[in-house]
């Protein structure tokens, strides 16, 4: 099960990305970097709801070999040397041709505790979420500044974990300005949610945390950490500055 | 002149948009508004006679439609068997029964007050034929084509540009069709609000196969009032499969008639050397519907390759996954091999150059025809004329050929 205090800033990785350890490594500073947990982006072939970073790490991460299989041995050790519990992102179809079931018991054996799929909306996450349940795996479900009121009640009424909510229309990928009606769109979803809300999309620096922790339980930021991670730089120290 | 349009009415998806299995939404939930709000948008159309009529009324002036159902006497002799009939999508405006698909499309789009349009496109057929209605209409149009189609049509690029649409050469993945899907969703992810996304095939999420399929439902219907009776066979290629989701549709529920779709079947049955979804691939998820695919043993998607850059996808639309499996449509490959014998065929017997899809269609035909009797007519879907195709098969034939 996900827990997250306040204020939290959860890490996207891209399993196995840009090397095995440089991955193992980035967990780890990450939970000295006081992250609750982190997310772990398993790579898809056509991640379509991703922007320019999150794709090519994906397919770099695929043509040096890194497997589902491989991916979810990663997260294991990840988990292990981290200390964190993970929470599996990646795309319908990986978990589809595994199967519900079989993909959620080896995401639950492998340390996971959550699973975002972002190409399989509500609509079709009835099978999913019953497999999930059975492992002891959060289905996190996304909501948008598409959503209308209605759905988004409905979202974070089945959401497990936390509900995660997409700050942009848009793909993945960092943004100099995030969406001018994002706060009154937390509010909402903070005010009828069942779960924390955490904003995601489009997150890369303190004053964006900042803005957006003032009603949310959190964060999550993938394509700055990547880009930091791939130039070398230290993901712990950027990590721990985010939430100054 | 009236034309045959409007929504087909039996073997409809369900309320989630299922084909059997098949089917469905999965698509970010960023687009699940705009594809309810295409839904709704969509039945208001089918229940208005005004909409048939003005797409009629386009289809007819603008695409120039009816297209001739045209006898292959020398084709049919040559052959020795069944009767042949053409399906002249070929000389519908623009070169291709596409034009059918952005007509509507384009006509739902104004309706629902979106001005930009986005498309994607393989060698350039669904793309010239989306820049040429959004040019028609004065709606503003960015395609996506793979870095690698760009350069091998790169006449087509231009032809799109003329047209006055902007076109993004895509640099992901394989550089082809499937990127370049990938990034037309993305665009259309960021844009919703204004944008509509003119899908070429039928494939994506509903309501698209549904929506795709009805706008090529006149191909089928006018081709089985030309001929005034029932054909023993319909033959069509399938990529995507919009043109012969819009042949078979008509046909479908008429059991005595043999339908039967083309793949393309590449150099092999290996990995990366065909794009024969339906005769290779198993179920799986991609572009928003849960369809035969062809995927690795852990689910990710393959290369594919086919002569034809229009069949080589590796997806193929849902209600072609439920045909298989229903058994109702028969799903073959053909080589590269066999299409450009086809095409060849066509070209010499009959002074018609076909597009190297159609030539697929044709191929199964070269096969099967002479053990047809005289009696049997075979009506062929030639979905789109060949000139786009010239080049490529000059490189292959040689020119001595």
């Amino acid at each position: 099960m996900i827990s997250l205090p306040e204020r939290s800033v959860i890490p996207y990785l891209t399993a196995g990305w840009p090397g095995e350890q440089a991955f193992l490594e980035a967990a780890a500073a990450a939970a000295r970097a006081g992250c609750p947990l982190f997310e772990v982006g398993i790579p898809f072939s056509d991640p379509v709801a991703d922007g320019p970073t999150i794709q090519r790490a994906s397919q770099q991460a695929l043509e040096s070999g890194v497997t589902v299989e491989r991916s979810l041995e990663l997260i294991r050790r990840a988990v292990e040397l981290s200390g964190l519990p993970a929470v599996a992102m990646t795309y319908a179809n990986l978990v589809y041709r595994r199967g519900y079931e079989k993909f959620c018991q080896d995401l639950a054996a492998a340390g996971g505790v959550g699973l975002i799929v972002p190409d399989l909306p509500l609509e079709e996450s009835d099978e999913l979420e019953a497999a999930s349940r059975r492992a002891g795996i959060d289905l996190v479900q996304l909501a948008t500044p598409t959503t209308p009121v209605q759905r988004l009640e409905l979202l974070g009424q089945r959401s497990r974990g936390f509900l995660y909510l997409v700050s942009v229309r848009g793909v993945t990928g960092s943004r100099g300005r995030l969406d001018e009606n994002l706060d009154e769109l937390i509010a909402r979803a903070v005010a009828s949610s069942r779960v924390p809300v955490c904003v995601g999309f489009g997150i890369s620096t303190p004053e964006q945390v900042r803005q957006v922790t003032r009603q949310a339980r959190g964060v999550i930021v993938g394509s700055a950490l990547l880009e930091r991670l791939e130039r070398g730089e230290d993901v712990e120290a950027f990590l721990r500055g985010l939430t100054c | 002149m009236q034309l045959p349009v409007g929504p087909v009415r039996s073997q409809l998806a369900d309320s989630r948009g299922r084909f059997g299995a098949y089917g469905g939404r999965f698509v970010p939930e960023t687009l699940i508004t705009a594809l309810q709000e295409l839904e709704a948008g969509y039945a208001r159309a089918c229940a208005d006679e005004s909409f048939w009529s003005e797409l009629s009324a386009h289809l007819s002036l603008f695409a120039g439609r009816p297209t001739p159902l045209y006898p292959a006497e020398r084709l049919t002799a040559h052959w020795g068997g069944a009767r042949v009939w053409l399906k002249r999508e070929d000389l519908n405006h623009t070169g291709s029964h596409k034009l059918n698909n952005c007509l509507g499309q384009a006509l739902l789009a104004r309706r629902m007050g979106k001005r930009r349009i986005v498309a994607e496109t393989g060698a350039g057929q669904h793309g010239v034929a989306t820049a040429t209605v959004c040019a028609r209409f004065g709606l503003d149009c960015v395609i996506y084509m793979g870095a690698e189609d760009v350069r091998r049509q790169a006449l087509n690029v231009y032809r799109m540009e003329l047209l006055g649409a902007r076109v993004v050469s895509v640099e992901s993945g394989s550089r082809t069709l499937k990127d370049a899907t990938n990034e037309a969703m993305r665009d259309w992810v960021a844009t919703v609000d204004d944008t509509h996304y003119i899908l070429g095939s039928v494939v994506g999420p509903h309501p698209f196969p549904t929506l795709v399929r009805d706008f090529q439902a006149v191909i089928g219907r006018e081709a089985s009032t030309q001929l005034g009776r029932s054909p023993a066979v319909v033959v069509a290629c399938v990529g995507g499969g919009s043109n012969a989701a819009g042949m078979f549709a008509h046909f479908v529920d008429q059991s005595g008639v043999r339908l039967v779709g083309v793949e393309a079947g590449g150099f092999g049955t290996g990995p990366g050397q065909h794009a024969a979804s339906l005769s290779s691939g198993e179920p799986g998820i991609l572009h928003g519907a849960l369809t035969y695919l062809l995927q690795d043993a852990q689910g990710q998607v393959q290369a594919t390759h086919s002569v034809s850059a229009g069949l080589d996808y590796p997806g193929v639309g849902p209600q072609h996954s439920f045909w298989k499996d229903s058994r109702r449509v028969e799903y073959v490959a053909v080589s590269d091999r066999e299409a450009l014998d086809a095409f060849v065929l066509l070209c010499r017997l009959e002074g018609i150059v076909p597009a190297l899809e159609s030539a697929h269609a044709l191929a199964w035909c070269q096969r099967e025809a002479s053990s047809m009797s005289p009696d049997q007519d075979l009506l062929v879907c030639l979905s789109g004329r060949g000139d786009k195709d010239v080049a490529e098969v000059r490189r292959l034939l040689g020119d001595g050929q």
